[in-house]
């Protein structure tokens, strides 16, 4: 197929090839890893900043304003210029707090986003862990986050940063569920946990449209669901400005702030990925049935720009959920999940299982 | 402050799983510096100590060494979003005891000005509570409308915020050629832009969720605390001094007093919302028909009121904003005492938010539009 020409396998292949013929396999491996480190590295820190000025410019359309304007054009250099602020400032550490805790608790948010970020495919062959249970693998590590909001709330000894880790506690743990237990529906339907052989298995078309009902109803929990995991508005309790001031992160400053912050882009940008890979399809192209013209089409697109397009369409549909509703509270958000969302999710495990055994998908 | 809350802790009974936050001086949600101290297991709120005091500016005792028309603009400063009903207060005591009346011209002027400011206070209160509730977009819908009445107001007397307008005997100028003309277009304008604001907020699921049945205040607490305007109307209580007592050309027009029944954080917005409606029926009724005349009358350079005690009340944004003079027949009051609507409506607030959760504390003090210097001024 004409794609096939975007697969970045041959590139990194020879790459591989040129180390290890030269330099000993152990050197060779080193430094593969440290070359796959830096670009995860640069890419988190870049991305997450490019999600900070997309954010601000798409809550701007939404109140209409013209959003960062003055830094570089568009406004574009706006959140490196805050970056380099957060860089610089003081941290400032209060007293009576839990040093320790409190210290560890921005590394521990931190290193879900680099952990999870491993197993997601961006193009055909770009993918740096590519393990049978990688679907597993994501819902397992993205808990850890959790960890880390407690730890924040608890250490800084502050009411405020209690409650508001308290709060998050409660929710990441509640709406996990409903983001395994639909990802969970959609491995039935593909039978593998491999996220590449998911990928592969979308080839004919994308799950969302193979699974149709259920898969629809698993869509829709999902991104509700990842939208709470990820802490955002409507269900951002955890730093409900109004409420709490800034949550569990009231007393952080500077870039230990700076990490809760990068990190809570980056999982919006997990979320989306796992979207985009378990329902969307990947870096698959868009085909319609027998459109011979159309698919080729499509096809010309790089599968690197099909994954990018498609996760900052769920990206904005996030944010779009954020600039329009007010906040949940936190019996609601706990009752949304709990009385509407398992429930619907439980069934609709059974749905697809039963529609798996009967071949009712396409 | 670590003293206080140390005693409090001491002397009050406090359980094991109780503990104290204090919410303000400086939150996000108290929209200025009041300090709620309250007492919460979990995230239910038992207890609410309304702490103020940190705004105090003594305005009551500065106007003992001021003449009446220097008054008029430190009402300004209290209640700085219904600014002209403050003055209009002030202005008809003192006409009131001077037993004078002023032109006709007048009266229709002031009221077009007092229904401008209520349209404009509760635009900001929507967007402000939209806030509160975590929608924020609301927030520049609602200053984006606003914006174009604060023009309208700047355009004739100047300012945008404290106008101090109104003068004994009148206004301070006459109202810009444009005036009738932009009121107008503006009115066409939001006529159209206020069932965007439903659209966003009010049909909301979430935010129904979040305000229906929340923090009742029914109508025979309302009278007790002395709860009056928007928030003592959503509880049933008639208390709308426009109605019972007209003033100025409030006589002369047809208008409803919106009446709400549930007393919950839901109907305090909805009548909100319609007195919105309400008030541009109001200034439409009148535009068109400001009569022709002086624009204030001449009044003496030292106004000395006759010896006595002279009381007048307006509807103001929050409610009913009293002034009650005590003049000895100087130049400058013996004393004079404020009645402002924010201070009766804060205190209820223990009363109601009990049980309810600190969110719903932050969507109660959002429905009750509270301006601190109004409260402690």
């Amino acid at each position: 197929m004409a794609f096939e020409k975007y697969d970045f396998t041959p590139i990194t292949q020879s790459i591989h090839q040129a180390l290890i013929e030269n330099i000993s396999p152990l050197l060779a491996t080193v430094i593969e890893w440290t070359i796959i480190g830096v670009l995860y590295l640069l890419f988190i820190a870049l991305f997450g900043l490019l999600l900070v000025y997309a954010e601000r410019k798409v809550c701007a359309a939404f109140q209409q304003r013209l959003g960062p304007m003055r830094v570089g054009p568009w406004g574009l250099l706006q959140t490196i210029a805050d970056f380099i602020k957060l860089l610089m400032k003081e941290l400032i550490t209060p007293k009576s707090i839990d040093k320790f805790l409190y210290n560890l608790a921005p590394f521990i948010v931190i290193i879900v986003p680099f952990l999870t970020i491993s197993v997601i495919p961006f193009a055909p062959g770009l993918q740096a862990l590519d393990f049978d249970i990688g679907i597993f693998f994501v819902t397992a590590v993205s808990s850890i986050g959790v960890i880390g909001v407690l730890l924040a709330g608890w250490a800084s000894n502050n009411k405020y940063s209690l409650i508001g880790g308290m709060r998050s506690g409660a929710q990441i743990v509640s709406y996990e569920l409903s983001v395994g237990m639909s990802l969970i529906t959609m491995v039935i339907l593909a039978g593998t946990m491999q996220v590449s052989e998911i990928v592969e298995l979308q080839r004919g078309g994308w799950f969302l449209f193979k699974g149709h009902i259920p898969a629809f109803i698993a869509f829709t929990v999902f991104v509700i669901a990842g939208t709470a995991e990820t802490n955002r508005g409507p269900f951002d309790l955890a730093e409900a400005e109004s409420e709490l001031t800034a949550g569990f992160h009231t007393e952080y400053s500077g870039i230990k702030f700076a990490f809760f912050f990068l990190a809570e882009y980056i999982n919006l940008f997990i979320v989306a990925a796992m979207a985009t890979i378990v329902f969307l399809g990947g870096w698959m192209p868009f085909h319609f049935g027998d459109w011979t013209t159309f698919n080729n089409a499509m096809d010309f697109i790089p599968g690197l720009v099909w994954f990018f397009m498609k996760v900052f369409g769920i990206i904005f549909l996030i944010m779009w959920f954020k600039w329009t509703f007010p906040r949940l509270r936190i019996d609601q958000i706990l009752t949304l999940e709990w009385k509407y969302l398992l429930p619907i999710n439980l069934f609709n495990i059974l749905l697809m299982a039963t529609m798996v055994l009967l071949g009712w998908h396409w | 402050m670590g003293a206080i809350i140390e005693k409090i802790i001491t002397t009050d009974e406090i359980k094991t799983d109780e503990y104290l936050v204090n919410i303000g001086p400086q939150h996000p949600s108290t929209h200025g510096v009041l300090r709620l101290l309250t007492k919460l297991e979990g995230e239910i709120v038992h207890n609410v100590e309304p702490h103020i005091g940190y705004i105090h500016s003594g305005i009551e005792k500065m106007t003992e060494a001021l003449s009446y028309p220097q008054i008029v603009h430190l009402t300004d400063r209290m209640d700085y979003f219904s600014s002209s009903m403050n003055n209009e207060a002030v202005c008809l005591c003192v006409e009131n005891a001077l037993q004078i009346e002023v032109p006709e011209r007048v009266k229709y002027i002031r009221t077009i000005f007092s229904e401008l400011q209520r349209l404009a206070s509760h635009q900001l209160w929507w967007c402000a509570s939209g806030m509160d509730l975590g929608a924020l977009t609301a927030f520049f819908y609602g200053l984006r409308d606003r914006e174009d009445i604060l023009d309208i107001l700047e355009e004739t007397c100047g300012a945008r915020l404290t106008l101090n307008y109104i003068v004994p005997g009148g206004v301070m100028f006459d109202i810009h050629p444009n005036f009738q003309k932009n009121v107008k277009a503006f009115i066409t304008k939001f006529r159209k832009k206020l069932p965007e604001y439903d659209k966003l907020l009010t049909d909301n699921i979430i935010f129904q969720n979040r305000t229906k049945g929340v923090g009742v205040l029914s109508r025979e607490d309302a009278i007790a605390f002395g709860v009056t305007g928007p928030t003592g109307r959503a509880s049933g209580f008639s208390c709308d001094v426009r109605k019972h007592h007209p003033y100025s050309a409030y006589p002369y027009i047809k208008f409803d007093e919106k009446l709400g029944t549930d007393g919950d954080s839901f109907m305090r917005w909805k009548v909100r919302m319609n007195e919105m409606w309400e008030s541009m029926n109001i200034i439409e009724q009148l535009i068109d028909n400001i009569p022709e005349g002086d624009f204030a009358l001449k009044m003496k350079g030292v106004i000395k009121l006759p010896e006595g005690e002279f009381y007048q009340r307006v509807e103001s944004a929050r409610g009913e904003f009293g002034v009650y003079i005590v003049s000895d027949g100087k130049k400058n009051p013996y004393r004079v005492k404020f009645r402002s609507p924010g201070f009766s409506n804060l205190f209820t607030i223990n009363h109601i938010t009990k049980g309810w959760k600190i969110a719903d504390l932050v969507a109660i003090m959002a429905t009750f539009d509270l301006v601190i210097p109004d409260i402690d001024r």
